[in-house]
């Protein structure tokens, strides 16, 4: 039996929950079945709301504006992007993974390429590795600065958001002359990259740093030393260590909660053992931590792409032709990263075809959404607003 | 013109003649302020976000507000099925009218007032107070959950805002001595007396606040906060209903703004320029202010807004008022 085939079988042995109906419609949508008559009320954020970032949908239940309960209802963007991985050949995904978290798109694409490359033995030459790295760097740098931008706006400010989307745009600029797209890259592919730096490469980059760096001053002054900003977010939605653990919750807000936790220090992949560069981590655990240790993350980036300008080797940057079908090795196959989001992972199970046999992500926000589901309770909606804003949820990356 | 106006009052009489002279002016100035207000506000966000701003018609985008204004009349005035259909409709009504009376009250120079009521600043607070029946009114008969959170935050809000901003301003009557708007002016234009704010320059301060909080403007805009309740209390007005409250918002931040300047700034009082260019200038350098709360602060939350009001400006504009009743008493 050929692959798809083999595969239909298999998903018609695979026992049904009989309960599936009651499953999407009893537990879900608690609203439509019982109005509760405590003086409580249910209200149904999203999906279509200003700050629920995308297509999250929550449905609150309230008494005033207190949360008493919270549920969240993921799924309106879910594209099936693990499916469309079985139904190609390897190099047929490579334009997905940066849709699936369209922030760190760039880390995405690298990662899967890094996936591959590790389980079936594809060498990959210095300067391409120091690209990618490069790249991926600026890619953090421009998702943690919408992140910024989006989080203040919850706040009610609104123009911090204009101002990081300028230097984003800057970002995304840059990005363009190296890689020919702004949002979704599929720029590495197996064995390197599919394009060179161009030749002022270094100097726009070098350039855009040294303004990135006085932009950040300026966000100190306007935001971080700001009372109100301070007031709203010093000691709210404070998440435990232990719940970081329970959660798997990683990333930024695994590290505020004083979890030393980054993939890129703790499993070196890439080039990252040669690179001196510090994890942030802070203990107070609250959305102001979140908010701080994503901004000396971005210091932090920068110092690993000065150290890449200057030590950029010579080279080749891949092989000298696309590698369209890759040479697998059956068995399963587990690669990790850190998106800006936390720890994204890639489990691949190989068999002798040249398509996947099954590829599933596992991305950070779904874990840290989970955890924050749990801080909610008990807060006004104004602080479930500065608490989902402070976690950085990508929502198509959790339904994928 | 003097023709005209006499013509007109052999026709209608003097007082009649007077009140559609008036009236006319007023709705004039209700108009242009909104919309000169609704560009002003777009040209000093950009300038503070670093962009242009509208642009496309007319010189730096000046006719932008008036084509946006005929857009919403072109727009289909949509009532949901399960509103409240005559408390929808009155709503926008009850929360625009008592600004015309407001604007009325307010003195433009020295024998350009419309109103010279003796009680002028009650009668301020106690119009002011109308409108917040029409913001309520919106957010109930919606018939939406979001449209209510903001309509019960809007009358919290201003409940706590109008003590502070109340007691804020007697600090000034009792130096002044009267409670006529005009009169307050002419006090402060007397031989050397100097304006209010450097006398009571806290009052000042907390007048402000509030004023931003009564007006429901960033950083206090939690009846509308667009992160949280989308868009608060009119998130069921369509076209002309929401810009009615538009417009009915515009109108009391000039009318607060008119206020501070009359009580604060010395009203009409300034050299060179005749009284109501000074008067105008003085209201939109404070509307400029409170253009700027906006685009600079993030917002409160519901409670810390609250703690500010009930633990720190009505505790502090009380002992500014004894302070005050205590010199005057003692000088």
């Amino acid at each position: 039996m050929s692959g798809p085939s083999r595969k239909l079988a298999a998903y018609a042995e695979h026992p049904r929950t009989p309960e599936f109906a009651e499953l999407r419609f009893g537990n879900l949508e608690p609203h439509l079945i019982e109005a509760p008559d405590d003086g409580t009320y249910y209200l149904n954020m999203g999906p279509h709301h200003p700050s629920t970032h995308g297509v999250l949908r929550l449905v609150l239940r309230l008494d005033g504006e207190k949360v008493i309960d919270c549920e969240p209802v993921i799924g309106y963007s879910h594209r099936a992007h693990e499916k469309m991985a079985e139904r190609g050949l390897y190099s047929q995904f490579l334009p997905n993974p940066s849709r699936m978290d369209y922030l760190g798109g760039m880390i995405y694409n690298v990662g899967y390429c890094q996936a591959v490359e590790q389980a079936f033995g594809i060498s990959v030459p210095d300067r391409a590795r120091w690209i990618r790295t490069m790249v991926s760097e600026f890619n953090r740098i421009s998702s943690h600065l919408l992140w910024f931008g989006a989080f203040i706006m919850d706040l009610g400010g609104f123009t911090p958001f204009l101002l990081a989307f300028q230097d984003r745009e800057n970002i995304l600029d840059l990005l363009d002359s190296v890689t020919g797209s702004r949002l979704t890259y599929c720029y590495a592919n197996f064995g390197g990259v599919t394009l060179d730096l161009p030749d002022d490469f270094a100097g726009r980059a070098k350039a855009l740093i040294e303004t990135q760096r006085t932009h950040f001053e300026t966000y100190k002054k306007l935001v971080t030393d700001n009372t109100i900003f301070r007031s709203r977010t010093d000691g709210i939605g404070i998440i435990t260590p232990e719940q970081v653990h329970s959660y798997a919750m990683t990333g930024p807000c695994a590290r505020a909660s004083g979890v030393d936790y980054d993939v890129r220090r703790a499993e070196p992949y890439s080039i990252y053992s040669e690179l001196d560069f510090e994890v942030p981590t802070r203990t107070e655990g609250d959305c102001l931590a979140r908010y701080l240790v994503r901004f000396e993350e971005m210091e932090q980036s920068l110092r690993i792409i000065e150290q890449c300008l200057e030590r950029m080797p010579s080279g080749p940057i891949g092989p000298d032709r696309p590698l369209i079908r890759v040479k697998t090795k059956p068995g399963s196959y587990y690669f990790t990263c850190e998106s800006p989001r936390g720890q994204l992972g890639w489990f691949l199970l190989a068999d002798k075809n040249p398509e996947p046999w099954r590829l599933h992500a596992r991305t950070p926000s779904f874990c840290n959404l989970s955890a924050m589901i749990e801080v909610l309770k008990g807060t006004m909606i104004a602080d479930t607003i500065a608490i989902l804003g402070s976690i950085d949820v990508v929502m198509p990356e959790i339904d994928r | 013109m003097p023709a005209l106006i006499a013509a007109l009052e052999g026709m209608l009489g003097t007082w009649l003649t007077q009140f559609l002279l008036g009236f006319t002016a007023l709705a004039a100035l209700i108009t242009l302020n909104a919309m000169f207000m609704v560009w002003f506000e777009r040209k000093v966000s950009a300038w503070v976000q670093g962009r242009l701003g509208p642009m496309e018609h007319g010189p730096q985008g000046t006719l932008q507000t008036l084509l946006d204004v005929i857009k919403l009349l072109g727009k289909e005035p949509i009532i949901p099925a399960k509103v409240d259909r005559t408390t929808f409709i009155l709503a926008p009504v009850v929360a625009f009218l008592p600004a015309l009376v407001l604007l009325s009250l307010l003195p433009y120079s020295e024998d350009l007032v419309f109103t010279n009521a003796e009680s002028g600043i009650l009668l301020v607070f106690a119009f002011g107070g109308v409108s917040l029946m029409g913001v309520f009114m919106g957010g109930w008969s919606s018939n939406n959950k979001y449209a209510l959170l903001g309509g019960v935050r809007a009358v919290s809000q201003n409940i706590a805002y109008e003590l502070p901003l109340l007691l804020s301003t007697m600090a000034v009557v009792l130096s002044a001595g009267t409670l006529n708007i005009s009169k307050i002016v002419q006090v402060q234009t007397a031989g050397g007396f100097g304006w209010f704010f450097m006398y009571q320059p806290l009052a000042l301060i907390i007048y402000i606040i509030a004023a931003t909080a009564e007006t429901n403007r960033a950083p206090f805009d939690i009846p509308e906060a667009e992160s949280e309740l989308v868009a608060g209390f009119h998130t069921e007005y369509p076209a002309m209903g929401f810009a009615v409250f538009f417009l009915a918002e515009y109108t009391y931040m000039f009318v607060v703004c008119g206020v501070g300047a009359a009580l604060f700034l010395g009203g009409n009082h300034g050299p060179w320029l005749p009284g109501p260019c000074w008067f105008l200038i003085k209201v939109y350098f404070l509307l400029f202010l409170m253009v700027m709360f906006r685009w600079t602060f993030p917002r409160l939350r519901f409670d810390q807004l609250m703690d500010l009001a009930w633990k720190l400006l009505i505790p502090l504009s009380l002992a500014n008022l004894m302070v005050t009743a205590l010199v005057i008493k003692l000088v």
